[in-house]
């Protein structure tokens, strides 16, 4: 056991001393000799037949060196949606190709249909403006209702519809549930919008294709939360460069929360153009570009129902959702409300019914994929929020209400109504928790104490599950992944005894330079700053799946456990061999194998240099070296759960929104570094309060984003937050992975949604308002007009 | 094209820039001192927040021949001669007041800037403080936290 940086130790990170000098290296911070810049020219309508692109006199401009139009990529292929997803009847979804740049058509504001290349950022800037496109603007579908009922105004007229597709989740138990909700004594029914997020890291994308007309290799560095994933969609499905001929690097990233999962037509253009121009291309995205085409989030109409007994006992949840996915299906935005929305439909319950339909929208809006939660934030709000209303219609403490529901300890593994299987939780502990921790037996004198300030006040209690750790390959592949989500490690040990350890994974603010040395110097009994990680470069790491979905530690910090296992067993055949004795005899603890009942004894580190100066190994039963890989690929989801408690006051004058507290008690299983995991969880929160009160990515009835700056889109800033109190001492194991971690990077935008929504509508009721619901973002004009209507 | 000269962490340089090429750009671009970050174009996020003749300046805002003859500090002239952190990057490692690094030089440069003008500050005046300054992965805790601490006073909560 390292006793300094090993599991379960608060570790400082390693890497924070590069960025707090001002050494990161992120994507915009590389400049290749010779390299020149490309901008591009956008849409500013959100519908558009283009009609006609002159580029002469850009291609004149000063500095210009090639303009691009969407014709020059009419023989390329289309980026990808990453899963089928077949509807009610079995036809499957409608899958428009998502060119390089917009051909024939434009389908959002911001949509790419011309680029240039020039000697400088600034000229290329110019040249844009250059640029004369005859783009007829035609109407725009943007309200998602709307473009299902309009028939004549087409995102994509070749496939008919504006309908991506008409799921059902499970569709066998839809009749079942329908007649559960008909019979039902209660029945609560709660109209709600999950509101359009803009991700918004702070790092704004950026790419640089480079091209070696020598060796045939393109190199493209980029701003990617997974680049084997950009890579494979390059190579396999949008340029059919081979695989071993592109190297994808993503260096420091700058934050991505999902944004930076999906491959974008950028990346194409500047390996295309650096190929042609012989020269490296570099694309760096202003803010205003990132607001009009980085993926967004959210974006969810749902009607839920609520069935339960007199005495609170949850009989069904049925919803009927529409999702938007905006004008292009991005890498996994068919999976997001579907698969990571609908199967978590049954909460942390006992629920013995629930069925979910989801219709998926083509809209002129900016693509719309997963956004940290991606889904399960959706999933979670529709629940938590239902749940509360149908506590209050029944005269039940919303506490109470689902405890009456909540699975139990002795009920694992637990097949969910929804279609999951849970291998893990307890929510009454995490319950009992919040309550001391949260203080909830002192709110009522609190509440007087606002009165007496003339602010209302109100408790907001959410709980939650989510499936993380994504995800068993075999499970995914029956229900329509095109992809495998495994992910892979190899751990290098060198001669001189340090270790190198690559991974699939690829940090954007996770902290696993510390965290993933932790696993192995506690295995093997080694200083943790002995070991390097290694990761974002597909030239030096094994095939994985990246970082998302919680899913870094759970299932590649599972890979590099199997790893270093593996070097283990290696390692004690060459320790055996040394001390001349039986591998079975041999023993291995604190870095150092031993031989049973004798005082023979040899380290690491010698096994490591012996390990490559073989000169008396049995080559017949020991290979030379000290290096293995795994591939993991999970047997299930991993189930992180939590209870959360929020207190706000409401100014009744304004409607403005305070948050006093905001308590998470998650369980995520074993947690490596407890420094790290509750960073994650006030990220989350942070950007769950912004969600429940400021955050909104508004189109106009036009298509125009009227929230697409900083100035409009209302970022958390550090005077809109709480004290963000976060516990997770009431861990259950994860019971199929071998770390037992279950993943924490979303928990917190999950949770804290509802959790706010619920205290707010709690504050306007106890102050006598006769408010059911406010959407989000609950914004003071919103409250106001709840409480003035 | 306007040469400019600037004294940039106690070292002397120059350079060629465009009217229109504001400090931040100079510099990243003609420097080559990519420590600065741009992260919006509305003068908003602070993550290229620099000190100009001893004032916390956003350095997007600023045209760099307005910077010629100034004093320009930047995170990479923070740490200590040999290399160490100094109080406030420490603390920033200590209290986790990172995640992706992005908005970090900016924060540790607002955060400079605040102690000096104000040794002890409340939480309510560091929180105010960093108004200008956007980061979207720790939620301000673990910043709070490190300025409190690198003051000289407990953090409002543990960091872990």
């Amino acid at each position: 056991m390292a006793a300094d940086g090993g599991m379960g130790h608060a570790t400082k990170r390693r890497e924070d001393v590069r960025f707090l000098v001002g050494r990161g290296k992120y994507c915009d911070d590389y400049v290749p000799a010779k390299t020149s810049y490309c901008a591009f020219a956008r849409s500013t309508v959100a519908n558009g037949k283009i009609k006609s692109i002159n580029t002469k006199a850009a291609a004149k401009m000063p500095g210009v060196v090639a303009v691009f139009t969407g014709d020059d990529f009419v023989e390329v292929g289309g980026n990808p949606a990453g899963w089928l997803i077949n509807s009610r009847d079995g036809e499957p979804m409608k899958e428009p190709k998502r060119p390089v740049l917009a051909h024939g058509k434009v389908r959002h504001v911001g949509d790419a249909y011309a680029a240039v290349i020039a000697e400088t950022r600034e000229q290329a800037l110019d040249a844009v403006e250059a640029i004369e496109a005859d783009i007829q603007e035609l109407d725009a579908v943007v309200n998602m209702a709307d473009a299902l009922a309009n028939t004549k105004t087409l995102v994509h007229d070749e496939i008919g519809t504006n309908q991506c597709f008409d799921w059902g989740w499970i569709e066998d138990n839809r009749a079942a549930t329908d007649e559960a909700i008909k019979n039902a004594p209660h029945v609560t029914t709660l109209e709600l919008v999950n509101n359009r997020l803009v991700p918004n890291a702070l790092e704004p994308r950026c790419s640089i294709g480079e091209y070696d007309p020598g060796t045939g290799d393109y190199k493209l560095t980029t701003t990617s939360q997974n680049p084997h994933l950009t890579r494979l969609l390059i190579s396999a499905f949008v340029m059919g460069i081979p695989e071993n001929k592109l190297t994808v690097h993503a260096p420091d990233v700058g934050g991505g929360f999902g944004s930076k999962i999906y491959h974008y037509g950028e990346e194409a253009l500047v390996l295309a153009a650096a190929k042609k121009l012989n020269r490296p291309v570099k694309w760096t995205s202003t803010r205003t570009e990132a607001f009009l085409s980085d993926a967004h989030g959210r974006d969810h109409v749902t009607k839920i129902e609520l069935a339960c007994e007199k005495d609170g006992t949850f009989i069904a949840f049925r919803t009927e959702t529409m999702a938007n996915v905006g004008a292009y299906l991005s890498n996994f935005s068919t999976a997001t409300p579907t698969f990571l929305h609908g199967t978590l439909m049954a909460g942390n319950y006992t629920v013995p019914n629930v069925y979910v339909n989801v219709k998926a929208v083509f809209t002129n809006t900016a693509p719309v994929d997963a956004y940290r939660g991606a889904g399960r934030p959706e999933a979670t709000f529709s629940l938590e929020r239902v749940i509360d209303k149908a506590a209050r219609e029944l005269g039940i403490n919303p506490i109470e209400i689902r405890r009456k529901n909540f699975i139990k300890p002795d009920q694992y593994p637990y097949a969910s109504a929804a279609g999951l299987e849970y291998d893990s939780g307890n929510y009454d502990a995490l319950m009992d928790g919040l309550e001391k921790l949260a203080d909830i037996s002192g709110f009522e004198a609190r509440c007087k104490e606002s009165a007496k300030n003339g602010k209302l006040r109100g408790l907001g209690i959410n709980s939650y599950i989510e499936a993380c750790g994504i995800a068993p390959s075999n499970l995914v592949g029956v229900l329509g992944s095109r992809v495998g989500l495994y992910d892979a490690a190899t751990v290098r040990v060198n001669a001189t005894g340090n270790i190198s350890v690559m991974v699939g994974a690829h940090s954007h603010g996770q902290g696993h330079e510390t965290a993933f040395p932790q696993i192995v110097a506690d295995m093997l009994g080694v200083d943790p700053m002995s070991i390097e990680i290694v990761h974002g470069d597909t030239s030096k790491i094994p095939f994985g799946m990246g970082t998302y979905g919680s899913r870094s530690l759970a299932v590649c910090g599972s890979a590099v456990f199997r790893a270093t296992e593996k070097i283990i067993a290696k390692a004690t055949l060459i320790a055996a061999h040394m001390m001349e004795d039986k591998p079975d005899n041999v023993d291995f603890d604190a870095g150092e194998f031993s031989v049973k009942g004798t005082n023979k004894k040899v380290s690491f580190g010698e096994v490591a240099l012996k390990a490559y100066i073989p000169h008396d190994f049995p080559l017949e039963s020991i290979e030379p070296g000290l290096e293995e890989t795994a591939f993991y690929d999970p047997a299930n989801f991993t189930y992180p759960s939590g209870a959360y408690g929020c207190e706000v006051e409401v100014d009744p004058e304004t409607g403005k929104v305070d948050i006093c507290s905001m308590v998470a008690m998650d369980d995520f299983g074993t947690v490596v570094n407890p420094l790290i995991v509750t960073g994650q969880v006030q990220g989350g929160l942070a950007q769950g309060i912004g969600q429940a009160l400021l955050e909104h990515g508004i189109y106009d009835e036009n298509g125009q984003l009227l929230s697409g700056s900083f100035m409009d889109y209302a970022m958390p800033r550090a005077d809109d937050l709480p004290n963000l109190v976060v516990d997770h001492s009431h861990a259950t194991t994860c019971t199929h992975n071998p770390i037992g971690a279950k993943g924490c990077g979303e928990a917190g935008a999950i949770g804290s949604p509802p959790t706010v929504v619920n205290a707010v509508v709690d504050a306007l009721q106890r102050g006598g308002f006769d408010v059911e619901h406010i959407d989000m973002p609950v914004s003071p004009a919103r409250v106001w007009a709840a409480m003035n209507e | 094209m306007p040469t400019i000269s600037m004294n940039v962490n106690g070292i002397s340089v120059s350079a060629e820039v465009e009217n229109r090429t504001v400090l931040s750009t100079a510099l990243r671009e003609n420097l080559g001192m990519t420590g600065t970050h741009v992260g919006c174009d509305t003068s908003q996020c602070g993550a290229c927040v620099v000190h100009v003749n001893g004032k916390a300046v956003k350095s997007c805002t600023m045209f760099a021949v307005e910077a010629d003859g100034a004093e320009v500090a930047t995170i990479e002239g923070q740490a200590h001669s040999d290399g160490s952190l100094n109080v406030i990057q420490q603390a920033f490692q200590d209290h986790h007041g990172l995640q992706c690094g992005f908005c970090t030089p900016g924060m540790i440069m607002t955060a400079t800037a605040l102690l000096r003008d104000n040794p002890k500050p409340t939480e309510t005046e560091i929180r105010d403080h960093l108004e200008g300054n956007i980061c979207r992965c720790t939620g301000y805790q673990g910043i709070v936290n490190a300025i409190m601490a690198a003051s000289g006073q407990k953090p409002a909560i543990a960091a872990e």
